[in-house]
């Protein structure tokens, strides 16, 4: 039977279940509590609720689909016209593990790139590569991506396929997860195998980060996750004996339904900002235009590159290839100093990867120095001063 | 051009709180908001219908009550809503969602485009749009900044795409998956509230939609959460304190350290 189940012997009767509930779906009869099934929406508050974990939602799976048919971890490799997006390794790093817990072989999804160009993701530690070079100019990368993978993995059964949670990755995924009737589980922080049920377990956060979810997928597959770039760290590798290319054919595709007029805007920092091993960013906190300058004069003598949340390219302040965050570059610094940023989910997502913070903002409460390793809460513009006024006394 | 926004009801904060003695999590489900990102997507359509002509459907899976935010819809200028409502929706993921969402959107009629928020707020995945797209067979475009025109069997729009903005075109019926960016959604006028109490309104059961009810809600949900915990704060912030002048002193020492 599926649906809301609440144990007996583990309820204590104390109704925070009820209290919780959104639905009035369930009340207390003779000191337990009992679920109306005809109005529980299956929404999952009374199981987080719950003080002795009495409550949760069953589910019986329909037997069919035979989950040791489908073996191997996959990694989308993002091909990003000179190279792969570095996520691309980061889930090979990952990947790797996995697989080797699974005693599985690793495997990348290349699309629109050469043989030569696969060489990261063999030296990463895939034991298979498979390629196609192939990518008609009158598609755009992402719809022409779908094809190619859908056709790959009805054909080879994978396991397990990750991608990275860039703009790219969270539009192509889904679309895909769709067409092969499978579960996506969005901005994974963790991946792990259930020892017993050899499932793949994804923790992601939601409700802005502040709860974290468990996720598997048992009954379907492949089980497909997304991952934000900069989670996973990239592990030294070595190529795997055998490890091999499979170029494949481009698939037969109808006319394209959607078309690329013009990229807006060359993005030559943006490069620059992913990997420099020194970043200065800045938000809205800064107050007026001119102190960004301040910024950019500390950046030049910390040797650091100058990044920033969204709001100042929306202002006109910098431009967009300056922008940290889930649309803009994520950064992996050694050090990130950050002035007078909150810390929206969207810009955090961007700095998971960076070693040291030091977060200044005017606001204690800024999300920001949650993930900061140090914290100064004062006013941007006289920090910025001070360290200036002290870095222009030092010599070099 | 018959447009389609699609909303839905998420709880009024993200918020989610411990309690201090049981340490378990305290979630107020019950306060119920349209998802913000979802307001603009009423808003575009009926923006596109002032100047394009045509009208707007609100559609949403959910609890009866959000019947409460389908009205608001008509109220900010949606010409007639769908309620998709059924115990066998209950316990969705994306993917039973999407399918159910299409189910009601092919029985509503034939659409020229549809709108979606780029995510909701509580669940923060931002797949049903994409998902959605594709059990309707038809294109997508995420993370829409701004529609350029409409018209001649295409949409141009602005979106972030993966080296920055950039401007695309598809064909319709097509749906866009919208950033805040898009617009300012306007409030209901008084006539709006008023026309929104005899506007076309149905609730539809997975009958209704002749859908597969091996295909909705938990029955049809690939993914299950198995566990839900607050996350443990992974380091603890040191606050540097002093003067400015010391604070930026430490700055500095520690710059100096990491970059030695």
């Amino acid at each position: 039977m599926s649906g809301l189940v609440i144990e007996k012997e583990k309820c204590v009767g104390c109704g925070a279940c009820v209290s919780a509930c959104p639905s009035a779906a369930l009340s207390m009869e003779e000191g337990l509590a009992v679920v109306d099934g005809a109005a529980c929406v299956l929404c999952g508050v009374c199981v987080d609720t719950c003080p002795t974990g009495a409550i949760s939602v069953e589910k019986e799976e329909a037997a069919g689909l035979d989950p040791s048919d489908w073996r191997d971890v996959w990694v989308f490799a993002q091909w990003e016209g000179e190279g792969f997006h570095p996520v691309t390794l980061e889930l090979l790093s990952r990947g790797r593990a996995l697989a080797d817990s699974l005693e599985e072989r690793l495997c990348a999804a290349a699309v629109g790139c050469t043989e030569a160009d696969c060489a990261p993701l063999l030296d990463q530690g895939a034991d298979a590569v498979y390629l196609c070079p192939a990518l008609p100019a009158e598609y755009r990368a992402e719809p022409f991506c779908a094809a190619v993978l859908s056709q790959l993995i009805r054909a080879h059964r994978p396991g397990i396929v990750l991608f990275g949670a860039t703009p790219f990755g969270r539009s192509l995924a889904p679309r895909l997860a769709a067409r092969l009737g499978t579960g996506l589980t969005a901005d994974c922080t963790q991946l792990d195998i259930d020892g017993e049920s050899r499932c793949l377990r994804q923790t992601r956060p939601a409700f802005g980060g502040n709860l974290m979810a468990t996720i598997v997928c048992p009954a379907h597959r492949p089980q497909m996750a997304t991952v934000r770039p900069g989670v996973f760290p990239i592990l030294t590798a070595g190529r795997r004996t055998g490890a091999e290319i499979v170029t494949v054919e481009p698939p037969v595709l109808p006319p394209p339904l959607t078309r690329e007029l013009a990229a807006d805007q060359a993005v030559q920092a943006a490069a620059g900002l992913r990997g420099a091993q020194v970043i200065v960013s800045v938000g809205r906190g800064i107050g007026v235009r001119k102190n960004v300058k301040l910024v950019e004069r500390l950046a030049e003598l910390l040797g650091a590159q100058v990044g920033c949340s969204r709001p100042l390219v929306e202002a006109g302040w910098l431009s967009y290839d300056h922008q940290i965050g889930q649309t803009g570059v994520s950064v992996a610094p050694k050090l990130l100093i950050t002035f007078g940023i909150s810390g929206a989910i969207q810009h955090l997502a961007g700095i998971a990867g960076a070693e040291r913070i030091i977060a200044v903002n005017s606001d204690p409460s800024a999300p920001i120095f949650a993930q900061a390793h140090e914290a100064v809460v004062g006013d941007c513009v006289e920090i910025l001063e001070e360290m200036i006024k002290i870095l222009e006394k030092k010599p070099n | 051009m018959r447009i389609v926004a699609c909303i839905k009801q998420v709880p009024s904060t993200n918020e989610v709180r411990l309690d201090p003695e049981k340490h378990t999590i305290l979630r107020d489900g019950r306060q119920s908001v349209v998802n913000p990102f979802d307001a603009h997507a009423v808003e575009e359509a009926v923006r596109l219908k002032e100047t394009c002509g045509g009208t707007v459907l609100a559609i949403s899976m959910g609890i009866p009550a959000v019947e409460e935010l389908l009205r608001d819809a008509l109220a900010r200028g949606a010409d007639e809503a769908v309620l998709l409502s059924d115990r066998a929706f209950a316990g969705a993921d994306t993917l039973a969602t999407s399918y159910t969402l299409a189910a009601g959107i092919r029985r509503a009629g034939p659409f020229d485009l549809i709108l979606c928020g780029k995510m909701a707020v509580d669940g923060d995945t931002a797949q049903i749009g994409p998902e959605l797209a594709e059990q309707l067979g038809i294109p997508h475009l995420t993370e829409v900044d701004a529609i350029l025109s409409v018209g001649e069997g295409r949409v141009t729009v602005s979106r972030q795409g993966q080296q920055g903005p950039e401007t695309v075109e598809a064909a319709l019926p097509a749906l866009l998956t919208l950033t805040r960016e898009v617009n300012t959604p306007r409030m209901p006028t008084l006539t709006g509230v008023r026309r929104s109490l005899t506007a076309p309104f149905v609730c539809w059961g997975a009958d209704d939609l002749k859908a597969d009810r091996g295909r909705c809600g938990l029955e049809g949900s690939p993914t299950q959460v198995v566990r839900t915990f607050v996350p443990q704060r992974e380091r603890e912030t040191v606050f540097l304190s002093g003067s400015p002048e010391r604070q930026a002193e430490q700055m500095v020492k520690i710059a100096g350290e990491v970059l030695a």
